[in-house]
């Protein structure tokens, strides 16, 4: 896997997201065994403590769950996955309204832009939605 | 349990020129940490006090409780920022000379580094590129299993794929529960690997801090901060 890490921002957050993509994508599915911190960290060139502070925050969002002396394992519940789309889908959902809102669109229009565009497939307005990819 | 590495209140000077003034800090185990300064900042001196190569005019050392000497030395794996071989030795020469001298010499891991670093044993050393010998001082330094690895400016050297090289080297070879501590006066590159950071300015310890915490808290890269803390100056 490769990561276009973004220095302005917390690395274990970038790796979150990036895992979490991974598992909403079905790239990681549930259940599946997560690298080691070692292979991780390798592999990401990033610091080990750096991606043991990535699966902390993981397992505590019940993301991830860890059996003793197997390793780590995307949670397997189903639901879990979906409340992790819909936060992510909500999450570009807030940047994209607040670009709208600063270009000055109403809530009427930004609907109307979104109904239009999702009609029409995707349009050179939509090019400029820039943000974190990882 | 003692840190690994300890300074209080460290003084030192070359003539009348100052080089560190009144620097104490602590590092822990497991991290990997950015000494981070311009040329001239003080950064090598530190590096130096805390490796036993320099003593310090007033303050104190401590290498996981102990004075600096032969005892310390032996837990302290130092690469410093000139090439410590012969220009007779070859790869192997030198390798074997770092055997000799030091008991914690890990012959195998040894034979890996220098495999991921691409170079051979056979080859002499004055033939080196400034890259190559930049990658056999690290493969010198990192062969030991020591508890502190005192890094002067790895990178300095080299182009920037070599750079990764020796970044990817670092993460893989350096052994968890010791501590790394890199001087670099060339952040963006290599900030990705750090824990926490000292920054360095005309001797004195001006900030150390966890990186996240200041990505969190300012928003900003480790090199965007270096370069305003250093524009006051």
């Amino acid at each position: 896997m490769t990561i276009e890490f973004d220095n302005n921002m917390p690395i274990y957050l970038q790796i979150m997201n990036y895992i979490k993509l991974q598992i909403v994508t079905g790239k990681l599915g549930p259940g599946e065994k997560i690298p080691s911190v070692r292979e991780l960290a390798s592999e990401l060139k990033i610091n080990p403590n750096t991606i043991q502070r990535t699966f902390q925050e993981l397992e505590r969002e019940g993301v991830a769950e860890s059996r003793r002396g197997l390793g780590r394992f995307v949670t397997s519940e189903d639901e879990k996955i979906m409340t992790i789309k819909k936060e992510m889908a909500a999450e570009l959902l807030e940047r994209f309204i607040g670009g709208m809102r600063e270009l000055g669109f109403d809530n009427g229009n930004i609907v109307k832009i979104v109904s239009d565009s999702v009609e029409d497939g995707p349009r050179e307005t939509e090019g400029n939605q820039s943000g974190p990819t990882a | 349990m003692d840190p690994l590495l300890e300074l209080d209140s460290v003084n030192k000077r070359y003539g009348k020129k100052v080089a560190l003034k009144d620097v104490s800090l602590s590092v822990g185990q497991g991290r990997i940490i950015g000494l981070l300064g311009s040329n001239g900042s003080g950064k090598s001196t530190l590096l130096r006090i805390a490796a036993g190569l320099l003593v310090p005019e007033s303050g104190s050392v401590r290498i996981k409780g102990r004075r600096p000497g032969p005892g310390s030395k032996a837990l302290v794996s130092f690469m410093p920022d000139r090439p410590q071989f012969e220009s007779w030795m070859t790869v192997g020469d030198a390798l074997d000379f770092q055997r000799d001298f030091f008991a914690d010499f890990d012959a195998d891991k040894s034979k890996r580094i220098l495999e991921f670093m691409r170079l051979s044993r056979a080859e002499k050393t004055v033939s080196l590129s400034k890259g190559m010998q930049e990658r056999l001082q690290l493969t010198l330094a990192l062969s030991r299993r020591a508890a502190l690895y005192l890094l002067d400016e790895p990178i300095g050297g080299v182009d920037p794929v070599a750079r990764d090289h020796i970044l990817d080297a670092l993460v893989e070879f350096y052994e968890e529960d010791s501590s790394v501590i890199v001087s670099t006066h060339l952040i963006a590159d290599i900030e990705r690997i750090f824990d926490e950071v000292l920054m360095i300015r005309e001797g004195s310890l001006i900030l150390q801090e966890e990186v996240e915490q200041i990505r969190l808290n300012s928003g900003k890269s480790i090199d965007q901060l270096f370069k305003e803390v250093y524009a006051e100056c």
